[in-house]
Order: C-alpha cells, then structure tokens, then sequence
C-alpha cells in the first residue's frame, strides 16, 4: 500500500473513490457504445472500425492513460478503506447484526473484488492482446488484432458466455449501490433529489449491464 | 417471563472475556431491560457473586450512557429507543437473549458491557464548541436565524452520543456522530466561524483514534436512538471539501 495515500483523511479516500467511480460509470455507457456495433451483421466492419478508432487516437490514448490511472486508483483506495474498516472492530459481536439495510451495502467490497476478477479476464482476453503482451493469431491484414473474430470466438464457448454474464449482473449489483452512495460521498443529499439519483441509479444498473448481457446472448442464441 | 442470557463477562481491560449464560425466571414484561438486568444483579449479589457491569444513568432516553448490543441490535430489538427505554414486552417467554457490549477498536471494554467511549470526547475537544473567549453572554437574537437551519442544528443536536452509531456500524465508523456535531454548529451564524477548522480537526482526530470509514450502509441511521439523519454526513463531506479547497 502505498503511504501517501494511506495519509489522506477517511473522507477524502472516500471522496476520490466517489469521484472515480462515477467516472468510471460513464466510460462504462462508451464501452457499451462501441459493444453494441458487434450486433449488427456486417462482418464486424462497425466495431473493428470503432476499435481501431479507439486503439489510434492520440485524444483516446491520453484519455486512455487517465482511465487506468482511476481503475487502479479505485481499487487501491477500496482495499485500503476495506483493510481499515476491518482494523477498527478487532473483535467481532457474537450475533451478527440485524440492522434493517440495503442488502448490497454491506457487500460492496466483495462485489467490487468479483468486478476485479472479470477486468482481469477481460484484460487478459482482450487488452493486452491490443498491447501485445498476449499473443493472437487472429490479425487483420493492417497488422492490429481483428477484436471482432476474438470475440465471436470467446462469446461462441457457453461457459464463457455464461461466466460473463454471471459477472455483469454482479456488477450491476455494485453499480446500484455504488451510483447513490457516490453522491451521498459528494455532499448531494436533499429530500427533493435522493429520490431521482435513486431511480436513475438503479435505471442504470440495470440497462447498461443488460446492454453488456445481449451480446453474448446474441452471439450464443441468434449467430 | 423466564429467560435465558448470555452475558459478555470481562474482568477488566486487560483480561480475556467470555460468555456467561444465567437463567432469570418471572420477569415482569414491564419491567425495563435495566431493570431485568438489576434483578440479575441482586441475585448475583444474594449467591456472593459479582453483578453484571454495565453503564446506565439517567434511565429517561436523554444521557447516552446505556449502551448494549442486545440479540444483534445495538439498544435492543425496539427502534429509535435507547436501552433504558426498552421493555421486556419487545421479548417473548423462554427466549435467549445475547447482550454484548459495543465492539470497536476505539471503544475499549472496560469490564463486562461497560466500554470506554471517551474516544467521542477526544473528538468533542478538538472543536465540538463554539469559541468564546472574551465578554458576557450576547443578547441571543442580535443574531437572526432562519427557522429551518434552526430546526436542522436542533435536529443534529439531539445527538446524545451514545455510540450506537458506531456499533451497529460494520465499519466501526463514528460518521454519523461526529458529522450531527459538525452540522449543529455549521448551520447556525455562531458556528460558521471556526466551521472550516471544526470540520478538519474533528475529522482528523476521527481518523486517529481508528474509526472505521463509512461505506453508506445506513446502519447507523437505522440505529440511531435519536433519529439523526444520514443528511448530516452528507453536510459534513460538503463542509470537508469546502473546508480543504476553498
């Protein structure tokens, strides 16, 4: 663990954690964009051009940097809270708590560690191929990894398609809780508010990862 | 009622604890839990063995010293009630009832169900007032408030700091009391003075003492005796960053 972020205050662990998360909600909705393309039937011409875009573009590259940055950020900043939180209750009541709350709530850091091992994957099958460290022998004649072969291939297994969206609906669980708290972190609570930050929080939780679920649907029930 | 507890008993700070199980028979269902647990206690007395040690003092709701975690609950099964308040018509005939004191790093047990919450006072010192340093009392409405910040500063200071915030919380985080002291204060003129280091130093010594950190569970909300609102964390997170940016 890094020191210095251990010296920063709770609320301001907290704080950046809600800031990145929300960021990294939006660059979930761009990713969906650019997955959508795989449904339409023109030989993968949609997303092989969206994905040589992405993979080209300076503006994208830097943003690129700015995404990882806040996935790593996110994730060091919930096990160093998570480790925290543990360290402060040494010892543990004999009956477990019977509080009425959110049941997700008490989940997010085992959720989050599920979404952790999905990235992993998705990385491994996918990203590092782009950076090379992964070999492929799919190849588009310009020399990049044709990602939509890849994908056909991957989504085409029904253990993989059936492993990934078990660990979409996990991370539609995280998001739910996520999106509100976010805004809990950042000051926004108001009577007149909560409950549209709610209803577009779970909105949300529920279209962008069934938007992510139709593709390998697609691919295992239609193609 | 007859009844069945297992009580956490713990000679002092230092030793190992553990529980011990005690039958009580005809209990009166309008008896308060202090009560049943004073029966208790003068039959441990009568048998020459030592009583069960637990905090309690004014017995009307308002002090914030009784404080056990009673079947899973912190101030038992009722809600928006402290222990005291509490009676034994919320149990049935022949149940088992588990009390244990809170558990949290910061709040050590000091015997039995008694723990050492002077943690909050540490947190108090560091800003929980509003600094008057010279002169008499001034004329209270020289200063006008608006009525619904009053009522918001006189809902957060319904915060008798009782703990059970941070005992229902699976964090251990001290959010919820520390957040009713910061807005009492930052909602009212008197208390926007010092409100930027108020904020920062009570937060600050939060972190010392090793409270956990709030992950929006709402536990302590839930839990809460005196119904402070989860709004006022929100308030403080906003105080902390206008605190720290501006």
């Amino acid at each position: 663990m890094n020191s210095s972020f251990l010296r920063f205050s709770s609320i301001t662990k907290k704080i950046w954690m809600a800031f990145l998360g929300l960021f990294l909600m939006i660059f979930l909705v761009v990713h969906l964009g650019i997955n959508l393309c795989l449904l339409r039937d023109d030989g993968g011409a949609w997303f092989t051009a969206a994905a040589h875009f992405m993979g080209t573009n300076y503006i994208v590259k830097v943003f690129e940097i700015g995404l990882f940055a806040g996935f790593i950020i996110h994730i060091v900043l919930g096990i160093i809270l998570q480790v925290q939180n543990w360290m402060a209750r040494p010892v543990r009541y004999l009956v477990s708590n019977k509080t009425d709350t959110p049941f997700l709530s008490k989940y997010m850091i085992y959720t989050g560690g599920i979404v952790l091992v999905f990235l992993v994957i998705h990385f491994v099958n996918f990203y590092f191929i782009k950076l090379g460290l992964v070999s492929n022998p799919n190849m588009l004649p310009e020399g990049e990894p044709d990602f939509y072969v890849i994908a056909q291939q991957l989504f085409a297994m029904p253990v993989y398609s059936f492993l990934y969206i078990i660990l979409i609906v996990v991370l539609g669980f995280h998001l739910n809780q996520a999106f509100q708290a976010a805004w809990q972190t950042l000051g926004i609570n108001h009577p007149q508010y909560n409950v549209c930050l709610q209803r577009f929080g779970t909105f949300y939780a529920i279209v962008v990862p069934l938007g992510y679920m139709i593709i390998p649907i697609y691919f295992l029930l239609i193609r | 009622m007859d009844l069945t507890l297992k009580i956490w008993r713990q000679k002092d700070a230092k030793s190992t604890g553990k529980f011990v199980t005690y039958s009580l028979k005809n209990i009166s269902p309008s008896c308060s839990f202090l009560e049943m647990l004073d029966i208790l206690n003068e039959q441990l007395i009568n048998k020459n063995e030592e009583p069960v040690v637990f905090d309690h003092d004014c017995r009307e709701g308002i002090c914030g010293m009784c404080s056990l975690y009673i079947n899973g609950r912190p101030h038992g099964p009722d809600d928006a009630v402290t222990v005291c308040q509490l009676h034994m018509r919320k149990f049935k005939d022949g149940d088992t009832i588990v009390i244990e004191p809170w558990r949290a790093k910061p709040f050590p047990v000091i015997r039995d169900l008694m723990v050492d919450r002077s943690a909050f006072d540490k947190i108090i010192q560091e800003g929980g007032y509003v600094s008057v340093n010279t002169g008499g009392a001034a004329e209270a409405n020289n200063i006008l408030v608006g009525k619904e910040n009053s009522e918001l500063a006189m809902d957060a200071a319904a915060c008798i700091g009782c703990g059970a915030c941070v005992a229902a919380c699976k964090n251990a985080s001290a959010m919820l009391f520390v957040s009713a002291k910061v807005s009492q204060f930052a909602l009212l003129p008197q208390g926007q003075v010092e409100a930027k280091q108020r904020v920062k130093k009570m937060v600050k010594m939060m972190d010392e003492l090793g409270f956990g950190n709030c992950t929006n569970t709402y536990a302590c909300e839930a839990e809460c005796p005196k119904l402070i609102s989860r709004s006022n964390i929100a308030r403080m997170n906003r105080e902390f960053m206008c605190a720290k940016v501006i």
